[in-house]
Formats: C-alpha cells, structure tokens, sequence
C-alpha cells in the first residue's frame, strides 16, 4: 500500500499512474497503415470489372474459397475438398467460423451463387461453366460441383489469384445481374470497409475484421491465416508520384504501392525506407496486331512485325537503361510462371530489320500505313508507342502512331471497322504475371476469331488446346500443351511478347511481414511504433 | 438595380443551356466508353450492353438529353457511372477544397498584388519597378507545379514547416486546415500576383497622368494620399475585372495545384472523370464551373458601381 503522506512516494506514484496512463493509452492507439495505391478505388465491384484495383480491394474485404500458395498450387482456404474417383466430382465443404461482416454466417449457397455470376464474366470461370454440369448445395456448408467429364478446372478456376479472382459474396448479392455493379460492400475478408470514409477517386479505409477467423496455416502466397496486425489501412491517391514519394519521406504516408522507376534513386541508401519487389506481381508487355484488316491479315506481315520489334529497346524506355527490374523474355506465358518458353527467344528478344524487311517484300507489303494506338496517360505505355513505331520504320513498315488517352485506345480496340471508320492495327499494354501466366484465361492467347481479345485472331488448333488444358489435371500434360499453345501463338503472332518489368513497392521501414503473393495484400504486414 | 440583376440573371439562362447542349454532345460524340472502362478487356458484348443500358446509354441521343436536362430542372444531376455514387455528393465532397484553395490564393495574391502593382506605378522608372515587372515576368513564366516542388523541397522537406500534401476541412479545426493550404496558395498565387500586379501598375500610371491628380496635388494632399483616395480608386474598375477573371480561372483551373499538393479538389475530379468517361460527373462539375462564371461577372459588374459612381443599372 502506498504511504500518500510521502513526498517522494505521492512523486512516485504520479509518475507511475502517467506511465501507466502512457501504457494503456499506446495500446489503445490505433495502428494505422496510409498505402498510396497505383489507381484510385473507384468502384466496389471486383468482379464486374478486371482494375487491379478492384482485384486489390476484393482481397481486402472478400475471401475465396481456394487460394494458391507461394508454389503456385491451390490450398483451402474458405473450404476444403475432395475429389471423386472419376475426376468429376468435386466437393467442397466450407470450414467453421466464416461469418460476413454483418454477422450471418457464410453458407454454401452463397458460394455457389458467387461463383455462378464470376463464371459469367472472368474468361477461366466461362471455361469451367462450359464443363460444368451442374451445382447441388447438400447442406449449408457443402456444395458439389459435377463436370460432364474429367477436369482439373475446378482448383485452377477456384483459386484463379488475379484478372478476376472468384471472390465470395452474400446470396443476395451475388444475385445481381452482371450488368449491374453491386454497391454492397459486404464481404466475410480480414478486414471490413468502412462505407462512410469512402471517397471515389480520393480515398478508401478497411478496418480489420475482428470476427475474422483466420486458417491456422501461416500465411504462404495468397494461401494460409489472413492474420491482420494493425487496425486499419488507409488507400489513399495521389496522381503525382513526386508528391508520394515526398510524402513517403517525410513519413505522411507508410507505402507507395508501385514507385516510378526514375525516382527510385531518391530512396537509394535510405534507413527509413525500403523497396520491395514482389516477383510474382511482374508485368508483361504485349504488342498486338488485328487479324482482321490489312496489312495484319497476312501472316507474313505479322512475323515481320515480331521480327522488327526489340524488347530491350522496350524495356530502356520504361524503366531505364541498364536497370536491374527489366528482363527481356520471349515466353507468352512469362518467365516467371509455370511455363517459361525460349521458342524462338532471338526472333522476339531482338530486332532483325533486315530479315522483316525481306519478309515484308516476300508478302508484297504495299506500304500502307499501320495504325498503331499509342496511349499516353499511363506511366507504364506512354514509352512502349515511340519505341514500337520506330523499329516498325526501320524495318521498312509506313507507321501512323496516333497519340491518345487509355480511354480512347479502350473504345478504339473495340471498333472492328476498317482504320478510315475508326478502326486499328496495332496497339500495346500490359498484363501482370498471375494473369499471363494462365494458358486457360489469359486473354493475350484466347484465338476464337470474333470472341477472342481485341485483334480477333483465329486459330482453332490454339482453342482446341486450351480446353484441353481446362480438362488436364497432371501438371506434365499441362506443361506440354501449354508449350504447344506458346508456339502457335509465335508463329500466328496472336500476340509479340515485349519483355517483362517488376513494379517496386516503397516503403516505410518500419512496416514488416509483407507477404510475397500474386497481388498486394495487407493482412501478416506488421507496423512498428 | 433588381431589375439588372434578374435581367443578368434570366441571360444567363440560355448561356448554361448552351453550355449543357454543347457539353453533352462533345463528350457522347467524343471516343471512349464507359461500360468498356468498367467492365476491362474480358467482358463479352452481351455483357456490356447490359452495363449500357443500366447506364441508360443505350437509348437515343436526343432522348438522353432531355432526359438529363429534365432531370437537371428537377434538381436531380444522376449519379456517376463508375462509382454509382450521387454526382452531387460527389461534387459537394470535392467543392469545399477547391474554394478553399481558390479564396486564399485570390486573397494572398490581391493582398501581394495590389500594394506591389502601386509602388510599381508610384517608382515607375525606377529599380523597384523593374524589380516588381522582373517578378512579374517570372511569376508568369515558371509553371506553378515548378513552383509547388521547389516550396515542397525547402518548406516541407527541408525545414519541415508545413506538411508535403494533403486536405483537412475546416471542421477538423483551423490549424491543421490552414497549415494545409499554405503552400499550395502560396504556389497558386504566384501568376495571379503577377497579373494583378501587372493590371495595378497600368492603371495607376494612366490615372497619375489624369488632370484631377494633378489638381489634388496641386492641393497640398500628400503621395500616399493622392495615390490611396484618388489614383487607386479610380483605377479600381479594371483591376476589380481581373480579379473577378482570376476567380474563375482559379476554380476552374487548380488541377495542376490540386495534384501536386494531393488536394481532392474539382480539378481532380474532372480530369478524373474525363479520363473514365463518367459522362455525368463531366457535365455537372462543366455546368457548375459555367454558372459559377455567369455569378463572378454579374458581381463584378455590380462593384464597378461600388467603385465608379458614373456606373448605374
């Protein structure tokens, strides 16, 4: 018992209450992380739409039923399976303890409904419902999914990590036509939206979800416990990255999710900052040529332009000279994924002017010009235009590089018509690895004519190969089919691989545990004091 | 007076008409898709006209116009089609920035200008003179985003006086709103100083040269004071109108400011939504930024009679 009567002892006694006061008061101060993302949220549909920002906010707020681990291979995550002997059958029972953020608990109807509005837009999720034969809910947490035939479909679609990944949704919302974006934010991830702080365009908050029950498994990729260790992200935009990268040094902000490459110097040598590069967040740069006009309709011409085009030329541009985050690479599938290709790795690494332009003789190429799209509003495309147009001209190719905004080359593309009636040869863009690196839903090599990807190549051997890999469940088969569907893809030219470029994350030294997956994710990331 | 403010008024009228008319057709006739923008690259056709026709995009031109002009009169201005949210939260969200911003620069730049624009005029000939135009060319010549990342760099870096970005509202209290907007004002203020002050300097000196000048000094009045009661005031008319120009071109015109200084301003969120194609984020936030034009001009109008008393409506 404290003697009050004492001086020294009440002067203890204050100090001690302050410390104490001090105490409880740092562990109720709340943990906040303040990330600046690559692109404002500006929509709360991650399925309508293929944003990576979307994709980023459903890992946020929604869980999946399978997720894939650091190797690449599907782990439970939301449910468990078995498979039947056939190979047709698969159950799936959901595990204890998944409630949504209002508190219901999650049943297997809304997983079944969830996956059957995914499977109408995402391009794995048509292939899997073109197998499927059918869904029966058991009870509330098991639901079977029966395939006309052998598949392996179903692990690879359930935990497809990124383009649109088969997020889970309440029943009724899940209900919503694909037409409609659904506004709910509702989700049973590891942490909850909060509704009122969002601002489209400015800025998003996630509180963590603290009735989440994560797996016991440490988290490995995107597979394993979603364990949140601070109490709330904050995404917030910034269009000028100079002014993120001043923000993250004065410590206003704890993350740039994708520095520009040219100021990366600015952090070289700095104790309170570090990079990090997530390998299997890399992109891949594509150049693709419409099949359905001329001078691209002949094949000739196509294997000309893959012959002129020069990758590190490419790469120079985009993320500069010499630097360590561009690798030339002449796989369809990347480099990094499971089916890394060298198939004619000269003829699409490096420029051979002199070959094109014989080639272009052979086809009787009349020099009509190329239309190529060149958008200029985003950091990563706005150098891939010049670069492409002047390796086409330096192979003999007459080029109209027409400079325009990402929303204009998005309609543009779309527009089937000759160029004079708005339509186009060429345009470029990326893709991220997860997406490239899936032979199944990767639009870069989808080649039904009118309904592949803007370019419309036909190629039936290369669909008939891509069911097939849908229905392959050995690893080995894949492997050689999707090797077989990277050398039609070459030498039709559905599409010109042009070198892949790490994205490096910033931040703040303080922040730890950032896990290694296919998309940023914030939950294992611990924030020191 | 009354009379000239409704008539004012009731022109205004076919201008914002026009200005909507105009607006709707260049942005529906321009290329770009919104449901494209939403639903990526994998969506099928089916899929996006759906997304079109919950956009009510599918339907004729003219139809959708006066559609959006009904809606407009009954005070409705839709909703965005990407984010789905009210246009008018939307726009009531970022309006309070933007005015922020735009009312300290104009009152940091009319309160640098004017004193600069008069001892100008008052040395004219004079090295303070050349000083104050030598300013004056450079504060038009170097880009405000120029003038954002060197005040960043020594204020907010260097020193650490001020935060590098950001925007707190007023209800957040004062401190931490208006240490927020200091920089950025500063740097915003820069080609309005020089302009304002270039306007000041002229019409001082022309006033100068006027008979009633001479005859107030002719009067034993003072410099000061022949400059503050008599030159200043009757050079008032002109200045008044680039200060009226330079609020409207300030609340139209912050979106290099807002970016460099991370402001969720209007700015922003035009260039925003031009680049998504949210149609009817574009349209209100154009309309707005025309009635906004429409109210400066009739209020500088009305302070030219404030200023000259010949002036009556």
């Amino acid at each position: 018992m404290l003697a009050l009567g004492n001086p020294s002892t009440l002067v203890k006694a204050t100090v001690l209450s302050l410390c104490l006061g001090s105490i409880s008061f740092a562990a109720q101060a709340e943990t906040t992380i303040t990330a600046v993302m690559h692109a404002p949220l500006r929509a709360v549909d991650p399925v309508i739409s293929t944003a990576y920002i979307l994709r980023n906010y459903g890992y946020m707020v929604y869980d999946t039923l399978l997720a894939r681990d650091s190797a690449g291979k599907p782990q439970p995550q939301m449910a468990s399976w078995t498979v039947s002997d056939d190979g047709k059958t698969y159950t799936f029972t959901l595990r204890d303890g998944l409630k949504w953020h209002d508190g219901t608990p999650v049943k297997a109807e809304d997983a079944v409904a969830s996956l059957k509005r995914w499977s109408q837009v995402d391009k794995t999720g048509q292939v899997m419902a073109k197998l499927l034969e059918r869904y029966d809910i058991t009870d509330d947490k098991t639901f079977v999914m029966t395939f006309k035939e052998p598949t392996g479909i179903a692990l690879i679609a359930l935990s497809k990590p990124s383009g649109v990944a088969p997020f889970m949704f309440p029943k009724a919302v899940a209900e919503t036509p694909v037409g409609q974006p659904i506004t709910s934010t509702i989700g049973s991830g590891p942490f909850k939206f909060v509704a009122a702080d969002y601002k489209p365009g400015v800025g998003a908050t996630f509180v963590k979800n603290t009735d989440y029950v994560p797996r016991s498994e440490p988290a490995d990729g995107l597979s394993g416990g979603k364990v949140v260790k601070v109490d709330k992200v904050v995404w917030t935009t910034m269009p000028d990255p100079m002014t993120a990268m001043n923000a993250l040094m004065s410590g206003e902000i704890d993350m740039v999710e994708q520095a520009p490459h040219d100021l990366l110097p600015l952090v070289d040598g700095n104790p309170d900052l570090q990079t990090i590069v997530f390998p299997k967040q890399v992109n891949q740069n594509l150049v693709r040529m419409n099949f359905t006009l001329p001078p691209f309709d002949n094949p000739k011409i196509r294997q000309a332009a893959l012959l002129a085009l020069d990758q590190q030329q490419m790469l120079d541009a985009q993320v500069g000279a010499g630097s360590k985050y561009g690798k030339v690479c002449a796989s369809v599938f990347g480099c990094t994924g499971l089916y890394p290709s060298t198939y004619r790795a000269d003829d699409i690494i490096k420029a051979h002017p002199a070959e094109a332009k014989a080639l272009l003789k052979e086809a009787g190429y009349d020099g009509k010009p190329i239309l190529l799209m060149h958008a200029t509003d985003l950091a990563s495309l706005a150098p891939q235009g010049p670069v492409i147009a002047q390796n086409l001209r330096d192979a003999g190719f007459n080029v109209d590089m027409v400079s325009m905004d990402w929303a204009s080359v998005v309609a543009r593309r779309a527009n089937k018509q000759p160029v004079a009636e708005g339509g186009w040869n060429m345009f470029s863009t990326t893709n991220v690895g997860p997406d490239v690196g899936d032979p199944i839903g990767f639009i870069g090599v989808a080649a039904g004519g009118s309904s592949a990807w803007f370019g419309w190549p036909d190629v039936p051997e290369i669909e008939t190969l891509r069911l097939d890999m849908a229905k392959a469940s050995d690893p080995a088969k894949q492997k050689e089919i999707a090797e077989q569907i990277d050398h039609l893809v070459i030498d039709n030219g559905v599409m010109i691989p042009m070198g892949e470029f790490q994205q490096v994350m910033v931040a703040s030294s303080k922040l730890k545990g950032e896990i290694s997956a296919e998309a940023p994710v914030f939950w294992n990331v611990e924030k020191a004091k | 007076m009354l009379t000239f403010v409704v008539k004012r008024i009731l022109s205004a009228v076919p201008v914002l008409i026009m200005v909507a008319i105009i607006v709707f057709l260049v942005l529906r006739l321009s290329p770009g898709d919104p449901a494209l923008m939403i639903a990526g690259p994998s969506a099928t056709e089916d899929q996006l006209q759906a997304l079109r026709e919950s956009m009510g995009l599918t339907k004729p031109l003219l139809q959708q116009l006066f559609l959006w002009i009904g809606q407009i009169l009954s005070g409705d201005f839709g909703v965005s089609l990407i984010s789905g949210k009210p246009v008018t939260e939307l726009i009531l969200d970022r309006f309070g920035p933007t005015l922020a911003l735009s009312l300290s620069t104009i009152v940091l730049a009319v309160a640098v200008a004017i004193p600069l624009g008069v001892l100008a005029a008052w040395q004219q000939g004079k090295w303070i003179d050349r000083l104050v135009m030598a300013g004056s060319v450079l504060g038009f010549s170097v880009p405000v985003f120029i003038v954002g990342y060197i005040l960043i760099l020594i204020f907010a870096r260097g020193l650490g006086w001020f935060p590098v970005q950001g925007y707190k509202p007023l209800s957040d209290g004062f401190g931490p709103f208006a240490v927020r907007l200091v920089l950025p004002s500063v740097a915003l203020s820069f080609p309005y100083i020089a302009l304002i002050a270039r306007i000041v300097r002229t019409n001082v000196i022309e006033v100068m040269g006027e008979d009633y000048i001479r005859t107030a000094r002719a009067k034993g009045l003072t410099e000061g004071g022949v400059l503050m009661d008599h030159a200043l005031g009757n050079a008032a008319v002109p200045i008044v109108t680039i200060i009226g120009v330079s609020i409207a071109m300030l609340i139209g015109g912050v979106v290099v400011t807002e970016s460099v200084f991370n402001i969720p301003g209007l700015g922003r969120l035009v260039l925003e939504s031009v680049l998504a194609r949210d149609y009817t984020v574009i349209q209100t936030v154009i309309l707005l930024f025309s009635t906004i034009y429409v109210f400066i001009n009739l209020a500088v109008d009305l302070l030219y009679g404030l200023f000259d008393p010949r002036i009556r409506y």
